[in-house]
């Protein structure tokens, strides 16, 4: 198996792993979670590629995960911050019971 | 592959897969910490060290913490549960094992598997800087911005609502403390229709 | 005037009807006035009769004069036809009715009319305490309006229909006093023996039209009584070698057996003693049953066509011969053994029709109808005369309990003494004799057989006796009402209670003077028909021998021994040694071989019917009754139950079949849609996994299923 292949694997498990756990945990915040480490797993990708894919001189791959990096930071920040106002009004972050826009 | 390859490899597979599976928040959040940390020395191998430590800075810095608050603020009021998964836990677990598989196929299947290794390239932080300003710069600016919304906008979204005082200055929404910031963004017209 | 009076024959019987129709829906109260339309109706159509009745005589002298000069004659009647219905297309298919003027039609007319005029005066008194006054009167409008209907008839057709509802009006009036079961089983009897007879004159009927394609008597040379029809039907045969116009006239005859109580159809007439005795007088003793004597006389040229020998021997005629006699002994030798005064005048009724058919058939139509007319004033004498008797005995009707009535009813014993003399044909003075004279002079000539005739003298002996006997137990002797262990007769419920002092008493004056018109007439009527005269029988068409012959005073001499004959018998059983009681034993009942018993109980002849055709009627109707209910009615219930099987079905279809589909399908979609919003949970976690299967499904399909 190639190194490419190797990190690609590794990206995609971790990418499954995060999936199953945001397809299976009830609490809100493991959910994001599991989101932030589907981004970190497509991360990889990209830096696999970089490394090991054509071009590499023209810092495509860290571009892009730099930009990836920086969303992620505010998506996980607003997302926290939505978890915290719903919390207050559903007192729960059970996501099984938050299935209604209707206040 | 090399020794180093294997063992952060399993280390952030291991770090994940607590981080999903552990029933403590906080257990959880330390250990999707230990997973950035894995995966910053993974873009280190990689010989993209900007990129790695960046990934320390904002991931292990910030969002973890983050995380760490959030747990910390929606903690009080949870009734224990039976169970960390939900119910229809197979479904999950096997959706994503079908998109691992589809991964791995497609990996396998893929030149990746047979393309030869090329040298190991250079990116300096001279290079990722003049890539910025130059190159780059059009998503440089929009990330600020889009970085500026989305810290006002968790704030807002955040924010604890205010006295009685403040609700009269609103322009008479009938909602009680308890609601969140849309009685100050969108008063609903149901009057206290929580569950 | 002429010819008007034939156009208008109708008008004779149309007048009665419109008194029965106008008082028939009036309330009971009107009773004045019912009364009054039914007289008054009568007496105009009497009028018209006495009208019609100079035409034919003055059309009779005519044609006299004509054959006496040798020419063409003109003939005796004159008729008006019209077309009635048109059945089928052409001139075959019109069903014509007419009525004609003769001199048969022109007596009778006169002869109803008058009796019953008279008969509905009387009628007043008799029935002036009975509540259904009213009703009386619009059935005996009625009848008179169809007996005249009969007479006029110039089509077969139109004789039949009055014909049928004479018997109507019959079975109205035997039953008039309904809530009593006898009057009303009378009724009943009355009506379906005669039907019975009328069954066979339909049949008549039918094969007449059928071998000559016309009902009509008289049709300028087209009629089925005319020359060519006749002759078409003489020589035809049929079964036995009879004739067709001799069997055609025998079943005719059968028809006239059942109206005029011939044997063995005569058992209705005694039990229609039952209504009142107006009814009585008018219905059963004058006209009804004169109505079969006057259809023979009708269709005599039928029954008397003939290819060979006389007119007397055709096979319809010696029929009609043969029964007759054989009715009228065996009536007569019944009237002996009877108790009831009314009773015995129906069964003296019965045997002198046997001697009028006996009559038609030696003698011709001239000889019967001249016994018909002469019978029909004495018979209506004597039923009015014992109304009068039962009246004056407070509804009394046994003989047995009478007795010494001359004393206490002068005008009715002297008026009824006329009638009885004029029945049992006293010489010279009563019609009755020369009528009935006449009639043994023909079946004394009778080339067939003497029978009949010896026949005919032992029924006018009987005749003279029972009369005599019942003379002498009602008007002579002591009164015995209430000296019997028995209660008085039942009276009906109709009318008022009797007074309460039991003595008989001469009747009102609206009753006796018909009693003393009728009286003078059954004298007098004898003259039109002496051999001194004999316009009776010239005027109806036969032509007789003029002045006293011998053959002639030796009849005449042999009726007068038999009337002595019987009434010395009667006097010496009966005048002299009267009884004291009402239930004393009767003396005739010493006569061997209980042959009183034979005669007092009618030959057994009603029971015989009762085990016989009663008993097979009552079988048939049952099995028709089961027939009907279980073939018939099984079958439609069978159609029913199909039909509820098929509705049955057709609901279940339309519950289970459509409606659970369209339920069924209804639920399906809702169910379906239902599915479809779990799509839209509002969880979070489904939609991630929809995404993650849409990726995998997306991900084989489209790249690698389209690569390879």
């Amino acid at each position: 198996m190639t190194p490419l292949a190797g990190y690609l694997l590794l990206s995609a498990f971790l990418f499954a792993i995060g999936l199953a756990g945001a397809l299976t945990r009830r609490n809100a915040i493991i959910v994001l979670i599991g989101i932030e480490l589907m981004l970190n797993a497509a991360n990889l990708n990209f830096i696999a590629f970089w490394r090991y894919g054509a071009n590499p001189e023209a810092l495509t791959g860290i571009m892009f995960v730099i930009f990836a990096i920086a969303v992620a930071a505010a998506e996980a920040a607003v997302g926290l911050a939505l978890i915290i106002a719903i919390y207050r009004h559903y007192k729960t972050t059970n996501v099984d019971e938050m299935n209604s826009l209707k206040g | 592959m090399t020794l180093s390859f294997a063992i952060i490899a399993a280390l952030i597979i291991a770090a994940a897969t607590a981080a999903m599976t552990l029933r403590n928040l906080v257990h959880s959040a330390l250990a999707v910490a230990i997973a950035f940390a894995g995966l910053a020395s993974a873009y280190l191998q990689l010989g993209a060290q900007f990129v790695g430590l960046t990934q320390i800075l904002v991931y292990v810095g910030a969002v973890a913490i983050l995380i760490v608050f959030a747990v910390l603020l929606t903690r009080g009021g949870e009734a224990p549960e039976k169970s960390v998964f939900s119910a229809s836990w197979f479904w999950g677990a096997a959706i994503a094992t079908s998109v691992f598989a589809l991964l791995a196929c497609a990996i396998n299947h893929s030149f990746a598997s047979k393309r030869a290794l090329p040298p190991q390239p250079s990116a300096t932080v001279e290079q990722i800087g003049q890539d910025l300003m130059t190159k780059f710069v059009l998503p440089l600016e929009v990330i600020g911005l889009l970085l500026t919304a989305a810290l006002i906008g968790a704030v807002i979204i955040a924010m604890r609502d205010e006295s009685p005082k403040s609700k009269i200055e609103d322009g008479g929404s009938k909602m009680d403390k308890t609601s969140g910031p849309s009685s100050i963004l969108h008063p609903p017209s149901s009057s206290g229709g929580h569950q | 005037m002429e010819v008007w009076i034939v156009k208008n024959l109708w008008l004779i019987p149309a007048l009665p009807l419109l008194a029965a129709g106008l008082s028939a829906p009036l309330p009971q109260r009107f009773r004045k006035l019912s009364a009054s339309l039914a007289i008054v109706s009568m007496i105009g159509a009497f009028l018209l009769s006495l009208c019609a009745f100079a035409h034919a005589m003055h059309l009779s002298h005519a044609n006299d004069v004509m054959e006496r000069l040798g020419r063409q004659s003109t003939g005796v009647r004159e008729f008006f036809n019209f077309a009635w219905l048109q059945f089928a297309a052409g001139d075959a298919g019109i069903l014509k009715l007419g009525w004609v003027l003769d001199p048969l039609t022109a007596v009778m007319l006169v002869m109803v009319t008058f009796v019953g005029t008279l008969i509905f005066i009387y009628s007043v008194g008799y029935m002036a305490h009975d509540q259904n006054f009213t009703r009386f009167f619009t059935f005996l409008s009625l009848f008179a309006a169809a007996m005249l209907g009969i007479i006029i008839a110039n089509s077969l057709l139109l004789l039949f229909m009055c014909w049928e509802l004479v018997g109507l009006a019959s079975y109205l009036l035997i039953g008039f006093w309904y809530h009593k079961p006898s009057a009303a089983a009378a009724a009943k009897k009355a009506f379906i023996t005669t039907r019975i007879g009328d069954v066979f004159f339909f049949l008549g009927i039918m094969w007449l039209y059928h071998e000559t394609g016309t009902l009509l008597f008289y049709d300028n040379g087209a009629g089925c009584l005319e020359q060519s029809a006749l002759a078409k039907m003489v020589t035809q045969t049929t079964c036995f070698g009879l004739a067709v116009s001799a069997a055609i006239g025998i079943l005719i005859f059968i028809g006239a057996m059942g109206k005029s109580g011939q044997f063995p159809l005569h058992v209705w007439l005694p039990d229609a003693m039952e209504g009142p005795t107006p009814v009585s007088a008018l219905i059963h003793a004058a006209t009804m049953v004169a109505a079969g004597v006057f259809l023979v006389a009708r269709v005599y040229p039928l029954m008397a066509v003939h290819i060979d020998g006389a007119a007397a021997e055709t096979a319809a005629l010696q029929v009609v011969t043969w029964i007759g006699a054989i009715t009228a002994v065996f009536a007569a030798s019944i009237a002996v053994a009877q108790n009831d005064i009314k009773r015995i005048l129906a069964y003296s009724t019965v045997s002198q029709l046997g001697f009028m058919m006996m009559g038609l058939g030696t003698g011709g139509v001239a000889v019967g109808m001249f016994h018909l007319i002469t019978h029909a004033f004495f018979k209506a004498l004597l039923f009015l005369g014992a109304g009068s008797v039962i009246h004056g005995c407070h509804e009394e009707q046994d003989i047995r309990k009478m007795g010494g009535i001359r004393n206490y009813m002068p005008v009715t014993f002297l008026t009824y003494a006329v009638g009885m003399m004029a029945l049992a044909g006293v010489p010279l003075f009563f019609s009755g004799f020369w009528s009935k004279d006449a009639i043994l002079h023909a079946a004394h000539g009778w080339s067939v057989s003497h029978i009949p005739f010896y026949l005919g003298v032992a029924g006018a002996l009987l005749t003279a006796f029972y009369m005599t006997r019942q003379m002498a137990l009602v008007f002579w002797g002591q009164y015995r009402g209430h000296t019997s262990h028995e209660t008085p007769q039942v009276k009906t419920p109709e009318l008022v209670a009797i007074k309460s002092e039991y003595q008989p008493h001469e009747s009102p004056r609206s009753m006796t003077v018909p009693l003393i018109i009728l009286a003078v007439c059954a004298i007098g009527l004898g003259a039109i028909g002496t051999p001194a005269w004999p316009w009776f029988q010239e005027f109806l068409g036969s032509h007789h021998e003029e002045g006293f012959t011998r053959g002639v005073i030796q009849m005449m001499m042999i009726s007068g021994l038999v009337v002595l004959v019987g009434g010395g018998l009667g006097i010496g059983l009966y005048g002299f040694v009267q009884r004291k009681r009402a239930d004393e034993p009767d003396v005739l009942e010493k006569l061997p071989l209980g042959m009183h018993t034979w005669f007092a109980k009618k030959y057994g002849i009603d029971e015989l019917y009762e085990l016989t055709v009663i008993r097979f009627n009552a079988w048939a109707a049952k099995a028709c009754a089961f027939l009907d209910e279980w073939v018939w009615g099984g079958a439609v219930a069978l159609v029913s139950y199909v039909m509820l099987g098929l509705s049955w079905a057709s609901r279940a279809f339309d519950e289970f079949v459509i409606n659970l589909g369209f339920d069924q399908g209804c639920e399906r979609v809702s169910k379906g849609g239902s599915l479809l919003s779990r799509l839209q949970g509002g969880r979070v976690q489904i939609y991630l996994r929809v995404i993650g299967v849409a990726l995998v499904v997306l991900v084989l399909f489209l790249i690698w299923g389209g690569a390879k």
